[in-house]
This record gives structure tokens, C-alpha cells and sequence, in this order.
């Protein structure tokens, strides 16, 4: 055997390995996350999702303010989010002129390695007192609607949604922005080719795009979902099920980075690491989605024998 | 009649130079065939004639295009309304990710038609000009992509012929496609060019002799020779022509 083909053989294994590796490490947190938590698993069974007490002191666990804070949170974030991160990514694709192309898109991307306490300090200084004042402004028939009820306390679900909205655009823009530079240009061209006007042959590049705009979408939802330090500092850290945008809430990572260190007794402990363990499952869902998502268009577009060397999955930091 | 009129056609892609000078006039109603090496500037040339050329960065050009004696290129002329009435098919079919039905009607749409009715029936029409409407007429629902190379290209031609263009642009339709296929777009060029004026680009000079009433040969972005298409294969001025049309240099 050659030299080379062996070398060969050998990053083939070791590249392997490590691929394995981390399917073990995710398994194997699944497993873990599971063991540590049975007690809760076997006290509550099903009802843990569902209910809504939580109560350390008489050892009552329920989650489900904790799911539906962080559901209503990421999705909040992410219809604030979307349009415009979508709106950012055709700028700088489609209508930016090509010398701000670069610099542009890495503005957006400076933004997104700001650390998350960073974005939570401004959200106390900043955000949260400009929502107060907001809330103070609110017309008092808009008062009478369940979206807008409670008291105008700055701090609650509206403040986490627009700080995770900003955290979650950066990183879903330039998802979006490498999947529209991946349209193949014959597409534009066959719209303009039509009497398409600018703009409508845009429209084509994003509907050419779409599941994997959709997939980019997710991926900023799968990171809302699992943002903690931020929103512990603004959404109020009040377990209830509200639908107000204006009362406080809690989500799932933020009660967990708050009582773990107080989980004095096994059966609290075990509680926290179900959520733990419910979140993990909720995220590798919305994660497994929207890959499958961008795979698909991807693999439309390897079908039509056109190029595309990378596509947004590549481009995903991990 | 003269139908697009050409003088004096220079076009840059930045710095470098790639069309020199062209003047030619291109009957009504017939098929002009563009012929030359690759890279020699057709496709260049076809794509100033609907003005795609546009939509390229630092591209430039110089001299004078006409369609019906109007400046393509003058101020009265939108580029926009002009490629409505100068349709295209490339060499790739490159149809939307949509229903058949849907791109047949995607430039009746983006033009405003909204009415079912005249919808459906210029669908039909185009399909059948583009003699696709037997083949596709109980799914016009499902993908386009679920079509052929050839069926692809030829719901690409329908696509272009449902907007009622004057002028039809060809580039290459056939280079991608099997003998049969390509046999069936060359026998549809003849039928469409009672109603078209076609300007095609060619590889294959047997195709270029079969559908065109008129050639062009192309080289090094100049002009080299232009006339009756029996002229310049049976008897052509130029031995440059004569070389490439026998096939002595490729
Ligand atoms: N978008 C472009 N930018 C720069 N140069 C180009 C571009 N398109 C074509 N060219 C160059 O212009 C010349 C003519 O190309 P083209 O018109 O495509 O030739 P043909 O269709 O005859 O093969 C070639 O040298 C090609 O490399
Ligand atoms: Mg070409």
C-alpha cells in the first residue's frame, strides 16, 4: 500500500471517529439527562408537562409555565425577527451595492458574537425602560385586550421577545443571505427574461429559496429556544401562563440557571434537569426540522445539476 | 422587412472588449443563425438584444441597436416592457419551482392578467405552440421539475411564447439535450417562425442548416461573414467561414 492511500485511510477513520464521537455525546446526554432526572420522571410522569404549580417547598412540580414561556418567547422573537432578517438578507444580496456586500454582512455578524450577558445589561438599562414607558402609553382600550393586560412593569414577555428577536437576526440573516447567494442566477434571469422588474425577480430568488429560508428561520428559532442569560435578566422570572406580552414571565433555561444551585432536596434536582431534558428534546426537534429543511432545498437544487457549493448547513456555526 | 437592425454594435464586459463593431439586419419572421467558436461573443451579442446584458456590473456598450427602427437602448425604451416583447430561452431550461401551469402563467401574472379564464387558455395555447400540451395536459399541476431535459426546455419556450413576444431569443436551446429531444425543438422552431422572428445561437452547424434561413458566423467578436444561410455553407466568401462551416477548426 502506498504512503499517500494510507494517509488517506487514515483521516477517513479518524474524521469517522469523531463524527461517532459526537453522535455518542449527544446520545449519551440524552441518557444522562434522563437518569438524573427518573425520580421526576416517575413522580409526575406526563402530568410534569402539563402542570402548572411549582412549588419546591411542598415538592409539586409542574412545567408547563416554563414550556409556554419559552415557546411564546421564541415564537414572539421569531415573527419580530424574521421579516427583518429576511428584509437584511436581500439588502445585502440583492440591493446593496457590491462594495458594502462585505462589510455589511460582517456588521451583521459582529453582532451575533456579542455575548448574551452583554445584550441582557443593555436590556436592563435600555430596553426595559423604553418598554415601561411603552406600557405606561398604552390606550386603555387596548388594555381591555388579553395581549396587553397587567401591570406596565418594563420587565415580562415583551422585553424577552425583542432582545431575543435582536439576538436571533444576525445569526438567521446570514443563514438567509447564503441561501439567496446560492440561487442559481439563471432563475433571476429567466424572471427578467419575462418582463420581471427587479423586485419581482427578488421574489422568484426567495421563493426559489424557500424551504431553506424556512429552515433558516428555525435554526433562529432552535437558538431562541435555548437562550438563557439575556432573557433571565428581562422576562421577570415569574412562572405563570399568561398570554400577555406585558406580564412576567419564566422560561425553561432561565428557572434552571436560577434554582440549580438552591436545589437543596433530590426530587427539586431531578425537577430541573427534566426541564433540562424536555428542552433538549424540544430543540433537537425544531433542529431536525428545519436541517431537513435546508437539505431539502439543497438537494433540489443538486437534482437541477446546478452548482451549489455551499449551502447554509456548511455555513452554520455549530 | 427589417426587423432588428444592428450598426456599429462594441460591448465590454470592464476593460475587455468582446463585441467589435457588428452590423447586420435581421429579417421579420425569419430564423437568424448565430454560429461561431465558444467565447467568440454570441451569447453576448443575443443578450444585448433584450437588453439582459443590464443586469451585469461594469458591462458597457457602444452603437446602435434597433427593433422596428426604435432604439432599444434610447431614453423612450423600457428595458422591462422591451423583454416582454423579446423572449428568451437559454441554453440550461431553467423553469421556477412551481407547477407547470404556474410557469406557463408566471409572466401573464408579473404583466397583470388575472382573469381564470384567459389564464387557462393561453396556458393551452402556449403548450400547444410549444408542442408540450399533449404531453402535460392532465398535470398541469405538478412540478415542472418532474419533467424531462427536453419537455423542461420546451415548457421554457411555452413560458416564453404566453407573454406574445414579437422576438424570440435562443441560446443553445438544444445543447443539453438527446438527438430526440433536440430533433423536436428544431421541428417546433420551424412551425413557430410563421409568427416569430428568431435569433438562435448554435453549436451544431447540421442545426444551424436545418432551421435557419440566415447565419451569422461569429469569431473573436467580430463578424466574419453574414448571409443566406445556403451561402455560407454551400458558397461562403470568406475562408475563414468556409473553415470552421467544414469543420477544419472548432
Ligand atoms: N459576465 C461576464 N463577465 C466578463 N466576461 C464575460 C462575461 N460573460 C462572457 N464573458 C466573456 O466574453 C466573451 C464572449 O462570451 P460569450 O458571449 O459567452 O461567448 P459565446 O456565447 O460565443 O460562447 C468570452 O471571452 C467570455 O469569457
Ligand atoms: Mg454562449
Amino acid at each position: 500500500m502506498t504512503r499517500r492511500s494510507s494517509d488517506d485511510r487514515f483521516f477517513r477513520l479518524a474524521t469517522g471517529a469523531v463524527a461517532a464521537l459526537v453522535l455518542l455525546i449527544v446520545i449519551g446526554i440524552g441518557f444522562e439527562l434522563t437518569r438524573q432526572s427518573t425520580m421526576s420522571i416517575r413522580k409526575f410522569g406526563f402530568s410534569f408537562w402539563t402542570g402548572t404549580t411549582w412549588d419546591p417547598v411542598s415538592g409539586d412540580f409542574g412545567a408547563r409555565p416554563f414550556i409556554w414561556g419559552t415557546l411564546y418567547s421564541s415564537v414572539l422573537a421569531l415573527l419580530l425577527a424574521a421579516p427583518v432578517a429576511l428584509g437584511i438578507a436581500i439588502y445585502i444580496s440583492e440591493l446593496s451595492p457590491r462594495m458594502l456586500r462585505q462589510p455589511l454582512a460582517y456588521l451583521t455578524e459582529l453582532l451575533a458574537a456579542i455575548p448574551s450577558i452583554v445584550y441582557g445589561l443593555w436590556g436592563v438599562f435600555v430596553l426595559v425602560p423604553i418598554i415601561r414607558k411603552l406600557e405606561l402609553a398604552t390606550p386603555d382600550f387596548l388594555k381591555k385586550i388579553p395581549l396587553f393586560k397587567g401591570p406596565p412593569l418594563g420587565v415580562g414577555m415583551l422585553a424577552a421577545a425583542v432582545i431575543l428577536a435582536i439576538m436571533v437576526v444576525p445569526f438567521t440573516s446570514s443563514v438567509a443571505r447564503e441561501i439567496l447567494k446560492n440561487v442559481p442566477s439563471a432563475q433571476r434571469e429567466a424572471a427578467y427574461a419575462l418582463g420581471a422588474t427587479r423586485w419581482e425577480a427578488i421574489k422568484v430568488a426567495v421563493g426559489y429559496g424557500k424551504s431553506g429560508i424556512i429552515g433558516a428561520i428555525m435554526l433562529g428559532f432552535g437558538r431562541a429556544l435555548g437562550e438563557t442569560m439575556a432573557v433571565t435578566m428581562v422576562i421577570g422570572n415569574n412562572p405563570q401562563v399568561s398570554a400577555s406580552l406585558y406580564a412576567p414571565q419564566y422560561t425553561m433555561s432561565a428557572v434552571i440557571a436560577n434554582e440549580f444551585t438552591e436545589a437543596a432536596d433530590e426530587l427539586y434536582l431531578h425537577a430541573l434537569i427534566e426541564i433540562g431534558l424536555l428542552l433538549f428534546i424540544i430543540t433537537i426537534g425544531v433542529n431536525m426540522i428545519s436541517r431537513l429543511l435546508i437539505w431539502s432545498m439543497k438537494a433540489r437544487a443538486n437534482r437541477k445539476a446546478i452548482s451549489m457549493p455551499m449551502l447554509a448547513d456548511e455555513a452554520v456555526p455549530a | 422587412m427589417t426587423k432588428i437592425h444592428v450598426r456599429d454594435f462594441d460591448f465590454f464586459y470592464g476593460a475587455s472588449k468582446v463585441l467589435h463593431g457588428i452590423s447586420m439586419d435581421m429579417p421579420d419572421k425569419q430564423v437568424t443563425a448565430l454560429i461561431g467558436p465558444s467565447g467568440c461573443g454570441k451569447s453576448t451579442f443575443l443578450r444585448s438584444i433584450n437588453r439582459m446584458n443590464d443586469i451585469i456590473p461594469d458591462a458597457r456598450h457602444d452603437g446602435l441597436i434597433e427593433i422596428d427602427g426604435k432604439n432599444v437602448y434610447g431614453g423612450g425604451t423600457d428595458a422591462v416592457e422591451l423583454r416582454r416583447r423579446v423572449g428568451m430561452v437559454f441554453q440550461k431550461s431553467n423553469p421556477f419551482p412551481k407547477s407547470i401551469f404556474d410557469n406557463v402563467a408566471y409572466g401573464l401574472k408579473i404583466g397583470g392578467m388575472r382573469n381564470r379564464r384567459q389564464l387557462n387558455e393561453i396556458v393551452e395555447k402556449s403548450l400547444t405552440r410549444a408542442a408540450l400540451w399533449d404531453e402535460v395536459k392532465d398535470r398541469l399541476q405538478t412540478s415542472a421539475f418532474a419533467l424531462s431535459g427536453g419537455q423542461q426546455q420546451r415548457l421554457c419556450i411555452a413560458r416564453a411564447l404566453a407573454v406574445d413576444p414579437e422576438i424570440l431569443l435562443m441560446d443553445e436551446p438544444a445543447s443539453a439535450l438527446d438527438p430526440i429531444a433536440t430533433a423536436k425543438i428544431e421541428e417546433l422552431i420551424y412551425e413557430l417562425k410563421d409568427n416569430f422572428t428568431i435569433v438562435i445561437v448554435t453549436h451544431n452547424m447540421q442545426q444551424a442548416a436545418r432551421v435557419s434561413d440566415r447565419t451569422a458566423f461569429f469569431m473573436l467578436g467580430k463578424l466574419v461573414e453574414y448571409s443566406e444561410t445556403k451561402t455560407i455553407f454551400m458558397n461562403p466568401k470568406q475562408k475563414m467561414t468556409e473553415d470552421y462551416v467544414t469543420g477544419r477548426f472548432g
